[in-house]
């Protein structure tokens, strides 16, 4: 299958490994994978931040970019959840039917990572090797928006030598939400206190999750308290083969 | 016509109010405590219903029904209230409706009231109009009891003293019930307020409710309690009067086996609450035979002109959603400064004061969605919150100061960065210089103005060496193998 990558703008500017793995995963499972240098960003920043006039313009770029692609990766769950959920009320209210047919269209071939590998190529074992203990934060947006289940989970358990452990409250957001972490910075800070505590209670080597947004966020607390977990994409796990040079994860 | 709903047009901004319930450790506590045993019980009585979502889905139907021929259902309901013997008035804002409770008091030359917990009356302060006027309501809710006892705020829409412990609520009953000893257990604490009431229900005769559901086949009023007082004050006093809003309105009695469902279940985790009182107008020599309705906009009408906004109207008050919310948790009632607090409070308190004083409660969000799943009505609150954003930012440009603003700037500038690869690859690369000062051994731990919010408590991967596009040409170039 020809697998059209919108790899994010922040994975693609801070994260490039993801993308990097993302390409593997599907390589190696015998898809092509296609990547439109046109693309940038899906919106969500401008959107949820009350900026919908602004974001408009990104979903007219996006379903001209997938316009004809077989079926579109997004391995970030808020950016694949705006795209689904948002992108036809943004289109409706612009007025543009041309666009909200477009979108219509496209949105059945739109699929986040995880989901695109379990539900659309209905794999669950990757051939990936990854001998740490791992826990898996659940991502709002993964969760609620895109209803993705033990998707996720389903793919890690798969996962050779890999040891799974339950993160407590996983459904509990770990205070991201955007620009939320910044206008209301200390409320973010207490939310991801309570996520950090409850890591820890895993003793887990990784937390992962299926956006790096939140990891980014986690990562960033966990470092700052000098804490023994680390952050990882689930892509990157699920790259992972016994080939790979392993000294920490 | 000015519409207040609480202390919220004297309320500091969320972030602000924030910081002070987020520096009380104790409170904190309290917090996670009481929400953690709310959700769970919630969780234990929803998860043995085989038919929530039908149920949830119908509640939604019934009240998009019920908004849509609002005027119609309003005018049945007064209709049926007056056959029955009651009286109706209609209340514009809080200020009319204060004016006509304290003008129907002073009528029944009322000196003391005793009042069920009503939203409505906190929404209108109507405690303040009415001692300024000289008559004394006193509250029968043990929770609210507490809250006037202390002359503090409610904290959450079901259980309003729940930021005060055991321990805390002694000292206020010693004090202000001038008891010589009190022991500190719950039941302790219970007899005591019980003792306290009694004689007031015995001897007041006026009584002040607001309602649950108000029935427009019929006429009919229903309050939802847990103590009994709500029982005492509707059947004992000569006269009840009832603050509604005009959102309660359902069209017929069968649709109270929808909510009282999902209303008990969703509020306090009880298959069935302790007191339900439904009345239709007067019965002779039985209940109060003078009964007054005062049917409450207060910007309702505003927010039902909202296409998105206006499913706000469908709530049941049931408090699922500040039980479920993840920054309710954190930072307790008092910062949402308003009668509503928490997911549902920071889309109600804005949309009925047309955002005056509301401006930073859309953003006490970080959009988890937690809220719109415990809903039992099915508010998307998080649409709600996004879209209330849109109108903040509108606002904000339509003058010079606001577009100056430094996050429109901001915004304006990625908007042009996000319009063209070319120049996100551009931004891309100088953002790549722009961090070398800040950035220590791959990690940044400062960051100026109000990215400072960030690196306060967290530290921030450094950018890497190369994009993922920029890996992606490289390898298109050396080809496949060399990646």
């Amino acid at each position: 299958m020809r697998i059209s990558l919108f790899i994010t703008c922040y994975n693609d500017t801070l994260f490039p490994q993801t993308g990097i793995a993302v390409v593997r995963v599907l390589e190696r499972l015998g898809h092509t994978v296609d990547f439109p240098l046109t693309q940038t960003c899906c919106g969500q920043m401008h959107y949820n931040s009350g900026y919908q006039r602004e974001a408009l313009p990104m979903v007219r770029m996006f379903a001209e970019i997938f316009r004809d692609a077989e079926v579109v990766c997004i391995p970030s769950g808020s950016c694949a959840a705006m795209v689904r959920e948002q992108y036809p009320q943004i289109a409706s209210e612009s007025g543009d039917q041309k666009l909200l047919a477009e979108v219509e269209a496209l949105l059945p071939k739109v699929y986040e990572f995880a989901e695109l590998l379990v539900k659309k190529l209905g794999v669950e074992d990757v051939g990936a090797v990854y001998p740490h203990r791992v826990t898996y934060h659940s991502s709002c947006h993964s969760l609620r928006g895109l209803r993705l289940g033990d998707i996720p989970l389903r793919l890690l358990r798969k996962v050779r030598d890999l040891e799974l452990v339950e993160l407590p409250d996983s459904d509990q957001c770990c205070g991201f939400g955007g620009t939320f972490a910044v206008k209301n910075a200390e409320t973010s800070t207490a939310m991801l206190s309570e996520k950090l505590e409850n890591i820890a209670k895993t003793k887990a080597q990784v937390c992962t999750a299926g956006d790096n947004s939140c990891l980014m966020h986690i990562f960033g607390g966990l470092h700052r308290q000098h804490a023994p977990t680390t952050t990882v994409h689930i892509a990157e796990i699920l790259a992972s083969t016994a080939n790979d040079e392993r000294t920490t994860p | 016509m000015t519409v207040r709903v609480g202390w919220s047009a004297t309320a500091p901004e969320f972030a602000e109010a924030a910081k002070v319930s987020l520096r009380n450790a104790q409170l904190r506590r309290n917090l996670r405590n009481a929400t953690d045993t709310i959700r769970a019980k919630r969780a234990r009585v929803v998860n043995e219903m085989p038919d929530w979502e039908a149920l949830r889905q119908a509640a939604s139907d019934i009240k998009a029904h019920t908004l849509q021929h609002l005027d119609r259902y309003l005018l049945q309901f007064e209709e049926n209230v007056i056959r029955a013997g009651g009286h109706v008035h209609w209340a514009r804002d809080a200020d009319e409706a204060n004016q006509t409770i304290t003008k129907l008091l002073q009528g029944y030359a009322a000196k003391e009231l005793i009042k069920v917990k009503a939203m409505t009356t906190d929404e209108i302060q109507l405690n303040r109009a009415l001692e300024a006027h000289g008559i004394l309501p006193f509250e029968t809710d043990l929770a609210e009891l507490i809250l006037q006892l202390s002359e503090d705020k409610p904290s959450h829409i079901v259980v309003p003293a729940l930021h005060k412990n055991r321990y805390e609520i002694r000292e206020i009953f010693i004090e202000k019930m001038r008891l010589a000893s009190l022991g500190e257990e719950p039941n302790d604490l219970a007899d005591a307020a019980r003792l306290f009431l009694r004689k007031k229900f015995l001897s007041v005769k006026m009584g002040l409710s607001g309602a649950n559901f108000a029935v427009a086949e019929n006429g009919a009023l229903v309050v939802v309690e847990s103590e009994g007082n709500g029982r005492m004050c509707l059947t004992l006093p000569d006269v009840l009067i009832s603050v509604v809003g005009i959102e309660k309105v359902i069209p017929t009695f069968q649709d109270l086996e929808v909510f009282l469902q999902l209303l008990p279940r969703s509020a306090t985790g009880e298959r069935m609450n302790p007191y339900t009182s439904i009345w239709t107008g007067v019965t002779a020599n039985d209940g109060p035979q003078e009964f007054h309705v005062v049917l409450l906009d207060n910007g309702r009408t505003h927010v039902l002109a909202d296409s998105v906004g206006k499913q706000a109207l469908h709530c049941i008050r049931c408090a699922a959603c500040l039980n479920a919310c993840p920054v309710y948790r954190q930072t307790g009632g008092h910062a949402y400064g308003s009668a509503y607090q928490g997911p549902i409070g920071a889309i109600i308190t804005p949309q009925l004061q047309s955002l005056h004083h509301g401006e930073s409660l859309p953003y006490a969000s970080s959009l988890c969605g937690a809220c719109y799943d415990a809903c039992p009505v099915k508010i998307n609150i998080p649409e709600v919150l996004v879209h209330l954003r849109g109108e903040v930012v509108r606002e904000k440009q339509s003058h010079m100061s606001g577009r100056l603003n430094a996050e429109n700037v901001s915004m304006q500038i990625m908007a042009k960065i996000f319009a063209s690869a070319k120049r996100f690859e551009a931004a891309q690369r100088l953002a790549r210089m722009a961090q070398r000062p800040l950035a220590r051994n791959g990690f940044i731990s400062w960051l100026p103005g109000f990215l400072g919010g960030w690196t306060s408590s967290r530290d921030l991967q450094a950018l890497p060496q190369q994009t993922f596009r920029e890996w992606w040409k490289e390898r298109s170039r050396k080809g496949k193998n060399h990646a």
